[in-house]
């Protein structure tokens, strides 16, 4: 059990290394994108990896901690700072009331309530006028962090967001390597068995859900930040499939895997940009073939290549 | 009312659309002794498990568990109290290891609930020893950092008595302990449930009448949902109605 975590510490080194060394080649702006859609889709892989809960409507916490952000830091000038922790504590009170109404559900049930609550957020979003409707939120200023470090400089606003990354990354390690995260597996394996054990896991289930929000809020909030803008894209049902697509296809209930995922999607979006709506064709195909030849994700296969767990 | 019956249902009764599972059961469990429920496919007996432990809420009666009423608790804290059931699929958690089965149940018993997602797995390295004490006494020290899908179905349903125990439950569901079992399994397990009942009492559903006449101090038989006969297995195995059940008219 011991030896199955230095494969861990190393593969952790490599992705380090990566976002730290990666800037120097690749455009900082396009690995800041995908850092938050990483976080994002390691939100969710908390939540369907390790709890067994498919949430089809995750794009209403990305979204609205993105406009709670937003607006706090162009409306009321909160430092961005207190913007990400105001947008993220907006997404866990959402994961509260979402998680309660949707929680006691189960399987193609619980998707849909998630789609549903999804649904009335985007409408409401589109109609609220404080969200600007199809224009957005834009022009948000990134201000400086704790009044000191003026994050228009694309270096500082790089390292917070690698730090915010990293630490939400160690938070959800530490989630899944908890007391907590091995009940909540007991649950994903053999729910009738963890009630039968005097586990009460609706509970259980409730906090992973509303982790997995606060988490996916972080993003978004962060998200918003950095790309000074918050919209209706965010929000929207198709964003709550892309993250299940990431995740997916990096590796459902492995560590790296929703990094990898959102990487991979990420990039496929940029780089094939000007393919226009094909890209939706294109991300179409490999979900199929993802689906079909390698059911595990990339991350998945990787680690059964090498037998250890990533 | 005597002390000494420790769980006790009173008109018990499940009704599905126009089918009557389990009709008006009055069954009276005693302290101690290992209380064996038979019967032929269909009589009840499962569903008369998933009343008891609420998996299913009774149409109608009510549910004693030292003497306190639990017909409307919910399943886990019924699993607290100390009344906790095995599943007759077995019941383990298929991607853990045998070690982490069983620890699950100890972090339950020892830790309570575990909410605290902030704290390392390290913890629970504590509860290693009590959980291989308990794999040991099932015998599956072989086993410990086997994934549980990989153990052959004898060794699951172990695991599963294990994982049970590590709950010290004053009073032990056994659904079909010995269901598809070869018999050097068979052997095991009854030797087991024998050990264990030693300072608790054990009610279980049970189909092979060796088992059951080696253990059981009482057995009731149900048919159609309903209390066809009770006793010790002497009187019950002589008993024509219960002959009848099980082997149809004209035997006997």
């Amino acid at each position: 059990m011991t030896q199955s975590k230095t494969h861990e510490r190393v593969a952790f080194g490599v992705m380090v290394a990566f976002f730290v060394l990666a800037p120097l080649v690749v455009y900082p702006v396009f690995l800041m994108k995908v850092m938050c859609f990483a976080l994002f889709a390691c939100a969710f892989n908390l939540l369907i990896g390790y709890g067994g809960l498919l949430s089809f409507g995750h794009a209403m916490f990305l979204g609205t901690a993105g406009y709670a952000a937003a607006h706090s830091a162009k409306v009321w000038g909160f430092s961005p700072e207190v913007a990400i922790v105001f947008g993220t504590a907006c997404a866990c009170a959402l994961g509260g009331i979402a998680g309660v109404l949707a929680i006691r559900r189960q399987g193609i049930y619980f998707a849909m309530i998630t789609l549903a609550l999804a649904q009335m957020i985007f409408f409401y979003y589109l109609q609220a006028p404080f969200t600007g409707g199809e224009d957005g939120i834009q022009a948000v200023p990134r201000g400086r962090l704790l009044g000191l470090l003026d994050l228009s400089n694309i270096w500082a606003m790089y390292a917070v967001v690698l730090v915010v990354f990293l630490a939400g990354f160690l938070f959800i390690y530490r989630a899944i390597h908890s007391p907590f995260g091995q009940v909540l597996k007991s649950i994903r394996e053999n729910e009738p068995r963890a009630v039968s054990l005097g586990y009460d896991t609706t509970r259980y289930k409730l906090l992973a859900f509303i982790l997995s929000a606060t988490l996916a809020g972080l993003a978004g909030a962060t998200k918003a930040i950095v790309f000074q803008l918050a919209s209706l894209t965010d929000v929207h049902w198709s964003m709550s499939g892309e993250v299940v697509l990431m995740t997916l296809l990096g590796g459902l209930g492995t560590i790296f895997g929703p990094v990898v995922g959102a990487l991979v999607v990420v990039s496929l979006e940029n780089y094939l940009a000007q393919l226009g709506a094909w890209v939706t064709v294109v991300q179409g195909g490999i979900f199929v073939l993802c689906v079909l030849t390698f059911r595990r994700g990339i991350v998945g296969e990787l680690g059964r290549l090498i037998r250890r767990p990533l | 009312m005597s002390d000494d019956v420790i769980l006790e249902t009173r008109g018990l009764t499940k009704e599905f659309k126009g089918f009557v599972a389990v009709n008006n059961v009055a069954l009276r469990v005693r302290r101690g002794t290992i209380h064996a429920l038979i019967g032929p496919n269909g009589a009840g007996k499962t569903t008369c498990f998933n009343l008891l432990t609420h998996f299913l809420e009774p149409t109608r009666g009510s549910i004693f568990y030292k003497g306190n009423d639990i017909t409307g608790s919910p399943p886990a804290r019924i699993a607290r109290a100390g009344l906790v059931r095995s599943f007759q699929i077995s019941a383990v958690f298929p991607h853990l290891t045998v070690l982490e089965n069983v620890r699950i149940a100890l972090q339950r018993k020892k830790r309570g609930p575990s909410f605290d997602f902030w704290v390392s797995e390290k913890t629970l390295e504590q509860l290693n020893s009590p959980a291989r004490e308990l794999i040991h006494a099932v015998g599956l020290e072989e086993f410990e950092g086997t994934i549980a899908v990989e153990l052959p179905y004898g060794r699951k349903r172990a695991l599963e008595i294990a994982t049970t125990l590590a709950l010290d439950p004053e009073v032990m569901l056994l659904d079909e302990p010995t269901a598809g079992m070869t018999h050097s399994d068979v052997e095991r397990i009854t030797a087991l449930v024998k050990r264990v009942s030693a300072n608790r009492t054990v009610l279980m559903v049970e189909h092979n009448l060796s088992v059951v006449s080696t253990l059981s101090n009482t057995i009731t038989v149900l048919q159609r949902g309903e209390i066809l006969a009770e006793g010790d297995y002497a009187s019950v195995s002589k008993n024509p109605q219960v002959v009848e059940a099980y082997l149809g008219a004209g035997h006997g």
